[in-house]
């Protein structure tokens, strides 16, 4: 499969998306989403990469990634061990008898209306990216007039963190401020 | 507590405090309050003339003395002629910091006078960098820029201060220990993969040692010289780790790649094991990937560990710092010879008899004219070893890797990554200033020299007697050379008719330097002794060479490497080869 998803752990530290949307663009790796946002530690943001990696091994790409700098831990998020989810609002013509189907399709999918107006109703539904893509098609034939998405957020089940976990993978668990050596001077 | 001091102070402070001794660069606006306290520094600070010549200074002192090579300027214009030697830095893992001004921070963003975006320009080509508006900030960035640019694999972090945090007021601390969660740089390799890449090598009945610059940056070449004569195995070096093993020794094949030796190209071809160490299977080396050493297996050691598999599949991939990994191997590979150890003596004799059929060679001009490659050659004949040799880019750079004998690591200057033009003089500028008692000659082309030869008059007045060769065959002449294979010999603008226009001698003397011609293959070892005698001031030496001479071995880009050609349209002899 060409698509993965992996979560980085990032320095909240400025221009840090601009390096990674760089490295992407500089290297050929095609994004299908992206998010961004902040996490337990107000010094560390997490973004939620998908890709779709055509001729690139993901091992290259989480290497090329990690050596930016500020990039502090990777995990692939696979869908057999992470809870993943992506965000849709959509504006559907509601127009003639649709109402009242488009009502059935939204209570099918677990989607919620969260406007209603004239001609249209605003959809909003949370689900995996089959959940959502399955949900647009079946509201496709009765109009859309505006959609927007988030990008995919996933979540380790259980009770690792990735943050435990990569900060043990580079030694740095025991102490935050882990001794870099001394001898930096020239 | 210790009393306040401007940021500018605290960035001079920094810098000293990481061991600088010398800085390349130009002052103006953005930068000014840092140039203030620089006139107090202990630092030597060496007034360039055009701030590329700056970031390719600190890059020729980088490269020879292992230490960090710094360049200063300003912001906008300043920073942006920096963009060549900080991407020449990156593409060739120089540790190099790169310090520019930048427009107050209240003005960044409003296209201000001399404002450009420097860290987002130099994102893609950096190591790291950094945007400092807050002067408390400038000593702990300087000392992370420093440690980033030094250690795993080098390369040339920037920092961008904006004016007002050079102005402002800050104490001074510089910091003890740095906090970098998302950079830990193995340097132990993984004692695993050492037994496995031992085991390997003594199963190999055809193996080779693929040398790459990472073995210079480590400081591994001593290391090296035991692991090769250990295994026997025939070595190649690449362009940028020429001098990484002593090119008089035995096992040594020269140069692999584009221009490499027929032996070391059918040497990686032909070979069953590749140990790797610090090479990167670049595209000048590899050929078409695709055909590249089709029955070799792959060791791969590097410090990066996204060079692995980034080209070529590794069987056996050595993360780490070649010196550790090196001396590891060693004793490791000890024991596996007491087990075993395949027979490699039909490889040597296959090997052998590539390179006696097929030795670097020249023919002299017909028509009397001086051979680019013996004047080459003589400079390294008459210089010797010891010398530094620093090359621009194109068929001089080409000729100078293969007719210069390299014997130590750290003699061997280029731009091998980037290519770019204009590096010579400037960074053999840079490699003298870090080697005042190393002879250093540029072997520079007639293209590239017009590119940057403004650093004569910064060496003139400096007192840093560099040496220039410039090869001078009228023309672009690598551009030239592909003009005659692969465009039916129609020359569009590679003549620079530099034998009328400029006048090289009289060039180096209006800038202060000695300027000497030669145009005769008598002459050429007595203007060599001449130049090298030389050491109060600058020497240029014009020698007017064949424009014809083309570089050989060659193997055309996208081409495999099984097809290198010896001269136009001549293949190697490969029927009467047992290969
Ligand atoms: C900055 C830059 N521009 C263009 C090129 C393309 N290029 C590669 S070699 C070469 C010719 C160099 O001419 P010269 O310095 O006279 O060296 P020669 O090949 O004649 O020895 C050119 C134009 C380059 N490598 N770098
Ligand atoms: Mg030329």
């Amino acid at each position: 499969m060409a698509q993965h998803t992996l979560s980085v752990l990032v320095e909240n530290s400025p221009g840090v998306l601009a390096r990674v949307a760089s490295l992407f663009s500089r290297r050929g790796y095609n994004i299908d989403s992206l998010a961004v946002g902040p996490t337990e530690s107000p010094e560390i943001s997490r973004i939620t990469i998908v890709l779709n990696l055509e001729g690139h091994a993901l091992d290259q790409v989480s290497a090329q990634l990690f050596k930016l700098v500020n990039v502090i831990g990777i995990q692939e998020m696979e869908d057999k061990n992470s809870h993943q989810r992506e965000l849709l609002m959509v504006k559907v013509n509601s127009a003639g008898d649709n109402r009242s189907k488009i009502e059935a399709v939204v209570g099918k999918y677990r989607a919620s209306i969260v406007s209603q107006a004239s001609a249209s109703l605003t959809i909003e539904a949370i689900g995996s990216s089959a959940e959502i893509a399955a949900l647009l098609g079946e509201l496709t034939s009765f109009g859309i007039k505006e959609l927007v998405q988030s990008g995919l957020i996933a979540l380790e089940n259980g009770d690792a963190t990735l943050a435990e976990r990569t900060l043990q993978e580079t030694g740095l668990a025991s102490s935050s401020t882990h001794s870099q050596t001394e001898d930096y001077q020239n | 507590m210790a009393s306040e001091i401007t940021g500018a102070q605290a960035l001079v402070n920094a810098l000293e405090d990481s061991g600088v001794d010398v800085m390349f660069g130009i002052p103006g606006g953005a930068i000014l309050p840092a140039y203030d306290p620089i006139f107090d520094s202990k630092i030597r600070h060496i007034l360039v003339r055009h701030e590329q010549g700056a970031g390719h200074a600190a890059t020729g002192y980088a490269q020879v003395t292992g230490r960090v090579g710094v360049c200063i300027a300003t912001s906008g214009p300043g920073a942006t002629n920096l963009v060549t030697p900080i991407a020449d830095a990156q593409m060739d893992s120089v540790p190099l910091v790169a310090i520019t001004g930048q427009v107050p921070s209240a003005a960044i963003g409003t296209d201000a006078f001399q404002e450009a975006d420097i860290r987002g320009i130099t994102m893609p080509i950096t190591k790291h960098n950094y945007l400092i508006t807050d002067p408390a900030q400038i000593p702990r960035a300087i000392a992370e820029a420093f440690y980033i640019a030094s250690s795993g694999r080098p390369g040339p972090v920037l920092v961008d201060i904006a004016k007002d945090a050079l102005q402002k007021m800050t104490s001074y601390n510089y910091p003890k220990k740095l906090n970098l969660l998302g950079y830990n740089p193995q340097i132990e390799p993984n004692s695993e993969a050492i037994r496995d890449a031992a085991s390997l090598i003594a199963q190999s009945s055809k193996p080779i040692f693929y040398i790459g610059g990472g073995v210079i940056k480590a400081n591994a070449a001593k290391e090296l010289l035991v692991l090769a004569e250990l295994v026997g195995a025939p070595v190649v070096t690449t362009l940028m780790a020429r001098g990484a093993f002593p090119d008089s020794h035995s096992q040594h094949l020269g140069m692999p790649g584009m221009h490499g030796t027929v032996a070391a190209v059918t040497g990686l071809q032909k070979a069953d094991l590749l140990i790797t160490l610090g090479a990167r299977f670049d595209d000048r080396v590899t050929g078409k990937l695709s055909t590249f050493a089709p029955n070799a297996k792959i060791i791969h050691a590097d410090i990066d560990p996204a060079e692995i598999g980034k080209n070529r599949y590794a069987d056996v991939p050595i993360i780490g710092d070649l010196g550790p990994i090196i001396k590891a191997l060693i004793p490791a590979v000890k024991v596996e010879f007491a087990k075993n150890k395949a027979d490699i003596t039909s490889w040597w004799k296959q090997m052998n008899s590539l390179r006696q059929k097929y030795p670097l060679g020249y023919n002299e001009p017909s028509d009397g004219s001086l051979s680019p490659q013996y004047v080459i050659e003589r400079i390294g004949a008459i210089t010797g070893p010891d010398g530094i040799y620093v090359a621009g880019v194109g068929q001089h750079q080409m000729w100078a890797s293969q007719f210069v004998k390299y014997e130590k690591p750290r003699t061997w200057l280029n731009s091998g990554g980037l290519g770019t033009m204009g590096y010579a003089v400037p960074a053999a500028m840079g490699a003298k200033v870090g080697a005042p008692d190393t002879p250093v000659w540029a072997i520079d082309g007639d293209g590239c020299f017009q590119m940057t030869n403004q650093e004569l008059v910064t060496c003139a007045l400096n007192d840093i007697p560099i040496k220039v060769a410039v090869i001078n065959n009228e023309s672009l002449g690598m551009v030239r050379q592909w003009q005659t294979l692969f465009y039916k010999e129609r020359y569009s603008n590679t003549d620079l008719h530099s034998k009328r226009i400029p006048d090289f001698a009289k060039l180096a003397e209006a800038m202060g330097c000695v300027g000497l011609r030669c145009e005769s293959k008598g002459d050429v070892d007595k203007i060599i002794k001449e130049a090298n005698a030389i050491n109060d001031a600058p020497v240029v030496v014009d020698f007017g060479v064949h424009r014809d001479a083309m570089v050989w071995p060659m193997v055309a880009a996208g081409t495999s490497n099984d097809d290198i050609l010896i001269a136009k349209e001549m293949a190697p002899d490969w029927d009467s080869q047992e290969l």
